[in-house]
């Protein structure tokens, strides 16, 4: 880009604003709020996957003389089904409902029956046991071969799959089929001089952000009700919440706190209605903060997946035909990731006959969320190993048949649009020219190499700049910042005021002081934030023109503003912003400017990541080492966190591939809920991680920022997942390559 | 159930509670003396966001009970660095970008201070096995690895003037 010298404050490694207060410990996460006559909630859960729930008597546990309210699911307002914007998708608000609280049935091990709120936590932990549940224990549903059985117990009796011509007789736990295609498979896999095809099967896998789900809530029948929580979106907090509790929006205040982490899990509600329900029930303010363990059982997890991938090409590694089939866990509401999943599957690559079919499935384990890239990682691993296989079968480098293959600007995608410029080719390249790829794999130790495609989105951002007497200013934005969105917008207004990014203060505001915005997720907020920001700032120029115009007696054409300084060009006169700023008394009010924009073209960003993987033959443990992240950011704003998300990324992709898994019993209770026996990875699992940011500006965002938060999880699993196949001579099917089933692998002849 | 008087100081100030034989530090840190700088990840030793030192000795603050500070010194992210000054630890935090979401920071921050009182001069592989008590989830440690190694030799370097 060729202004891209021109900047004066985008690209640089500034100090983030809310660094301070996190290194001393101020900042204030979801579980920090107290509040003066403040109540503690907790939730009875269910210790079945699968029962229907005959009687609840809470009557002794309203009883016990610290409990103040009771609720269940017979609180909610009667709620009819209705699709609503949750996260980063759409949700049915009666699934929503049945999910923060059961209706009739226990889908899940961890599924919350009822709550309290009592005057002290250990209260409202004794007064649960009070609480009598009967039920009648079903069969769990455990796996998507079981699930997708026509014979297996079904779920939800009102559910009929959809996605056929014709609707089926009977219901299913198969909620969608869906399938898309291009060109003519079978015919490209005629022309193949090769076709690979492999079956693979990824497990549930959590999130695992730090910080458990946590609220304070104060309802007030006067209109003024509140929530504390923290969430990646707390505009879509209070639509949930209002529409399952029957408040109109504006009565119901959603204040962000800081977030400690979501990756996509902290999009929907959990405890935040049923918090709000118990204090309009008691009359007091009430805290919900979960335990690990509950984190683990009733939020969060992606789709564990059944994958099958088959892949042609011509001896010169041109791939002919690409054909998928894939089936996703959605826990126990309809709404796994599948369809992205589709989508992005074989989306690196230009290929003209393309086929996928893709089922969206209930069984008993809890509800999916939006974890990264959803459902990206899953179906992207299938393509990325059956790719490489191809490559090794025809003895071509796993980098050159990408680049023969590379979706580029004009690839026709499967889902509908012709790709717009992209920076695959260019991350292909710096991974060739890397260190890394350019050492000798060491004497022992595998080498795998994968890409990774996620579109990115754009979407409604509200934003207001401030600027005080001072030539100060404050940036309110509607985006909770999950991992230093607030530097970025900071700087961006820096950039466009031409003033120090410490000048301004960047303000996560209140649902009751902006207009609508959407989640912080999809990649989006320092693409469509950040253009509102740009947006406002722009408009801030311009009046400071207008104003010192205004003073000189000229008209705004006739003052630059470089600099941070308005300069009358057809006469005498310089001020600085902070002049001007000083004088808006004089000349018309404050200066302000709003922007509420629904932003368009996010460019998609490509990954492309290198990983050696050394196998103890001896127990089938893991070691990785040496990790390459590649990756277009469009223009890294701020290249530290850009760094981050790319290296952050990178690892949470090689947990999943490596180590992290749910583990059930037979009857569908987790049993490895807590840190030590779900195991993210920990520093002295890992190298450190290099990082090669490319810049191929998305020509839709004014200094051309691709979203970056997310590409970067999907590689792993095939890099990974081919590194260790690659060190032990033998084919990778399934994650995670933990010890026991890489030491099977190892053993099997 | 009868409550247990304890006396501590916590970062040097005297503070006086009652709590439930059963009560943990961190419950007592944080809901008693409103000191929410440590954080509560997990509340079984295994993610080091709730890392504080007792008596100088480091410890996850979830799996010691609050009477046990009865006559001791614990020490919180609370008691290192202030306005005028940040600790070293936490201004190569603040460079290297070695947080994103912020969670584990005060945890790792205490944990640093500890490592690097045992070890002024601790190797990567070093500073990784020290650390591999604290959980982050979002930044593949890289960053904080070297905020630590780089923290290492400032107070070195600042040590020897």
């Amino acid at each position: 880009m060729s202004e891209a010298e021109s900047f004066k404050y985008v690209g640089q490694r500034t100090i983030r604003p809310d660094g301070f207060d996190k290194v001393t410990g101020r900042a204030s996460y979801g579980a920090d709020l107290a509040l003066p006559g403040m109540l503690w909630g907790k939730t009875l859960r269910s210790p079945h996957a699968h029962a229907k729930i005959l009687s609840v008597d809470v009557s002794a546990a309203e009883n016990h003389p610290d409990v103040m309210a009771v609720v269940t699911f017979d609180d909610f307002p009667r709620l009819k089904n209705e699709s609503v914007v949750a996260g980063e998708g759409a949700a049915d608000i009666l699934d929503m409902a049945r999910n923060c609280l059961a209706d009739d049935k226990a889908l899940y091990h961890g599924h919350a029956i009822a709550a309290v709120a009592a005057r002290s936590e250990k209260a409202a932990k004794e007064a649960l046991s009070l609480i009598s549940v009967e039920y009648e224990v079903l069969r769990p549903v455990l796996s998507l071969s079981e699930a997708m059985d026509p014979e297996a117990p079904i779920l939800h009796e009102d559910m009929f799959t959809s996605g056929y011509e014709n609707v089926p007789e009977k219901p299913s736990n198969i909620a969608t089929r869906a399938e898309m295609k291009m060109g003519d498979v079978e015919e490209g896999f005629r022309a193949a001089d090769l076709i690979v095809e492999r079956e693979f099967k990824t497990p549930t896998a959590h999130q695992g952000y730090i910080e458990p789900h946590a609220c304070t809530a104060k309802y007030d029948e006067s209109g003024q009700s509140m929530i504390w929580c923290c969430t990646q979106g707390h505009y879509d907090v209070r639509t949930s919440t209002s529409k399952l509790l029957g408040i109109k929006l504006s009565n119901l205040n959603v204040i962000a706190s800081e977030i400690g982490g979501g990756f996509g899990g902290k999009t929907v509600v959990y405890q935040e209605p049923v918090a709000l329900a118990l204090s309009k029930k008691s009359g007091r303010p009430v805290k919900m903060v979960m335990d690990r363990s509950e984190v683990f059982i009733a939020t969060g997890p992606t789709s564990a997946t059944s994958l099958r991938a088959k892949v042609g090409a011509k001896k010169d590694g041109t791939i002919t035909a690409m054909e998928g089939w894939i089936a996703y866990e959605a826990g126990a509401f309809k709404g796994s990731p599948m369809m992205p999943g589709l989508m992005t599957m074989f989306t690196p690559y230009d290929c003209p006959n393309v086929k996928v079919e893709g089922f969206d499935v209930v069984l008993n384990k809890s509800k999916v969320a939006a974890y990264r890239a959803p459902g990206a990682p899953q179906a992207e691993f299938a393509a990325e190993m059956v790719v490489n296989e191809i490559a090794e079968k025809l003895g071509i480098d796993p980098i050159d048949i990408r680049l023969k293959n590379a979706a580029k600007e004009g690839t026709q995608t499967i889902y509908g649009p012709k790709m717009p410029r992209v920076g695959l080719i260019e991350c292909l390249e710096a991974a060739r020219e890397s260190e890394h790829y350019r050492s000798a794999v060491k004497e022992g130790h595998g080498r795998g190499l994968a890409a990774g495609f996620w579109f990115n989105v754009g979407g409604q951002s509200s934003v207001c700049v401030n600027l005080n007497t001072d030539g100060t200013g404050t940036i309110l934005e509607g985006s909770p910042d999950i991992g230093g969105s607030r530097a970025s917008m900071q700087m961006m207004a820096a950039e466009v005021l031409q003033i120090s990014p410490s000048l301004l203060k960047p303000i996560v505001a209140n649902t009751d002081s902006l207009p609508y915005s959407m989640t912080t997720g999809g990649s989006r907020t320092t693409f469509a934030t950040g253009m509102a920001v740009i947006e406002a700032a722009e408009s801030i120029v311009a009046q400071v023109k207008e104003r010192a115009a205004a003073i000189w007696n000229v008209t705004a054409e006739q003052v630059d503003y470089s600099d941070g300084i308005a300069t009358n060009m057809s006469g005498e006169g310089r001020m600085s912003l902070a002049e001007v700023c000083e004088m808006a008394e004089k000349t018309g009010g404050q200066i302000s400017a709003s922007a509420n924009i629904n932003a368009k073209g996010a460019g998609p960003s490509f990954a492309v990541h290198i990983c050696d993987a050394e196998v103890d033959k001896e127990t089938g443990k893991v070691d990785i080492r040496r990790y390459t992240a590649i990756q277009d950011a469009g223009k890294a704003i701020h290249p530290s966190y850009v760094e981050g998300q790319l290296q952050g990324g990178a690892v949470q992709g090689i947990g999943w591939a490596l180590n992290e898994e749910y583990i059930f019993d037979s009857e569908g209770v987790m049993e490895n809920p807590g840190f030590l026996d779900y195991r993210i990875p920990l520093a002295s699992d890992l190298p450190m991680i290099e990082t090669v940011v490319v810049e191929v500006p998305n020509k839709a965002h004014p200094y051309g920022v691709r979203g970056v938060g997310e590409s970067g999880i999907i590689p792993p699993l095939g890099a990974v997942g081919w590194a260790v196949g690659d060190a032990i001579g033998k084919k990778v099917e399934e994650l995670p390559c933990s010890p026991p089933r890489i030491l099977s692998l190892i053993m099997d002849n | 159930m009868t409550k247990a008087h304890v006396t501590t100081s916590v970062n040097g100030d005297p503070y006086e509670f009652l709590c439930e034989p059963g009560e943990t530090l961190l419950t007592v840190l944080r809901d008693d003396l409103q000191l929410t700088g440590t954080k509560e990840g997990c509340g079984s030793g295994d993610c080091g966001a709730c890392s504080v030192l007792l008596n100088g000795r480091l410890v996850c603050s979830c799996l010691v009970l609050g009477v046990e500070a009865e006559g001791a010194e614990v020490q919180t992210v609370e008691g290192i660095g202030n306005n005028d000054s940040l600790h070293v630890i936490q201004e190569k935090f603040l460079e290297h970008a070695a947080l994103q979401c912020g969670i584990c920071t005060p945890g790792l921050i205490v944990s640093v201070k500890a490592l690097l009182e045992e070890n002024p001069n601790p190797t990567e592989e070093e500073a990784r096995y020290y650390l591999a008590g604290n959980l982050c989830r979002c930044t593949g440690y890289d960053k904080i690895i070297r905020a630590v190694l780089d923290a290492a030799q400032t107070m070195k370097e600042e040590s020897a003037i």
